[in-house]
């Protein structure tokens, strides 16, 4: 696989969260992978940095250790508190996590119902604002909402994590104008979080600014996961590229690129 | 009677170290945390601290997730 930054000759701003510099702007979820193997290689395809695990219930017949695997990958862990519908259950998650992984990173989920995994936005902002109180790194899974977003990142938050759509929905960014709403506003890195389906829902977002994206199903899930780790990794970068080199502005109609003038004259004689 | 990951044992006055011990972890294994009616037990106190009778312990560990 050819494209990668580090061969184009451009710079760009290091991509920062909570000072400490990472040097991909994907984060890959750990879920949905069938083989402990097959995450392995779609970390390397993605060369994410960065990678979600959950805690669960230790399952005594569980086969091989996915902290060795990780560990073997050379990735720092990003726990999350998935499963959590109350800011208490999700605070005492990420008070467990990081007595688990010894980080104070925490990717901060709170959700609503199980139907729509949609999170919850008032239990979300009540725990955001204890973990941070509480010394943590809070990475929060966000609605699309441009006003909660800045709510999220007045009570200390390092990132903002909107979602494009559902978790798992595979449905992309629904609505792109709340995503450019909270990109203005971030004063924070803002990764989108959810959605991703395919490739372009990843370029998309990093063409609407996004500093980043999360991705976990739409790799993991994938008829080929090491394949679609690839191909999202060359879209975020396709995307980051772009975005820095400014589109060009949407008209209705056509604006022709060859020149008007100097037209050959190729009418026929008159008889 | 206590109640391990949702599972009531006959384990009153084991430490977190033997109850670890029951589902196959070691005290140095990584990427474990336990919890006791909800507040967290340090790695430090797992020899030492002893679970009592109606006790809810949950012993848990990474897991894949998005």
């Amino acid at each position: 696989m050819g494209l990668s930054t580090e061969q184009i000759p451009i710079t760009d701003t290091p991509f920062e969260i909570a000072g400490r510099t990472l040097r991909s702007r994907l984060i890959l979820g750990t879920g949905g992978f069938a083989r402990l193997e097959t995450l392995a290689e779609a970390i390397r395809a993605t060369r994410a940095e960065l990678v979600t695990i959950a805690l669960r219930r230790i399952d005594p017949s569980a086969r091989g250790s996915l902290v060795d695997v990780l560990e073997d990958c050379g990735v720092e862990l990003l726990p999350n508190t998935a499963g959590c519908y109350t800011a208490r259950d999700a605070v005492v998650t990420a008070r467990l996590a990081r007595e688990a992984f010894a980080t104070d990173w925490i990717k901060l989920e709170v959700i609503g119902d199980e139907r729509t995994l949609l999170p919850d936005a008032p239990e979300l902002l009540l725990a955001a604002e204890e973990l941070v109180a509480d010394g943590f790194i809070v990475l929060p899974y966000t609605n699309d909402d441009p006003i909660l977003a800045r709510r999220l990142e007045d009570v200390g938050c390092a990132a903002v994590m909107p979602l494009g759509s559902p978790i798992g929905s595979g449905m992309g960014i629904r609505n792109p104008y709340n995503l450019s709403l909270i990109v203005e506003r971030a004063g924070v890195p803002v990764i989108l979080d959810a959605g991703v389906g395919t490739a372009s829902d990843a370029a998309l977002a990093m063409e609407l600014g996004c500093d980043g994206v999360l991705c976990a199903s739409a790799i993991a899930r994938a008829q080929d996961p090491v394949a679609m780790a690839h191909a999202i990794r060359a879209a975020v970068e396709a995307g980051r590229l772009a975005r820095g080199a400014g589109r060009i502005p949407r008209r209705l109609h056509a604006e022709a690129s060859s020149p008007e003038a100097g037209m050959a004259d190729l009418t026929p004689p008159a008889e | 009677m206590i109640v391990l990951n949702g599972e009531p044992r006959e384990r009153d006055g084991a430490t977190i170290a033997e109850l670890l011990a029951d589902l196959g972890v070691e005290q140095r294994a990584r990427g474990v945390a336990v919890a006791v009616n909800g507040e967290i037990v340090p790695r430090a106190h797992w020899p030492s601290h002893r679970v009592d009778a109606g006790d809810r312990v949950e012993a848990l560990s990474a897991m894949q997730g998005g």
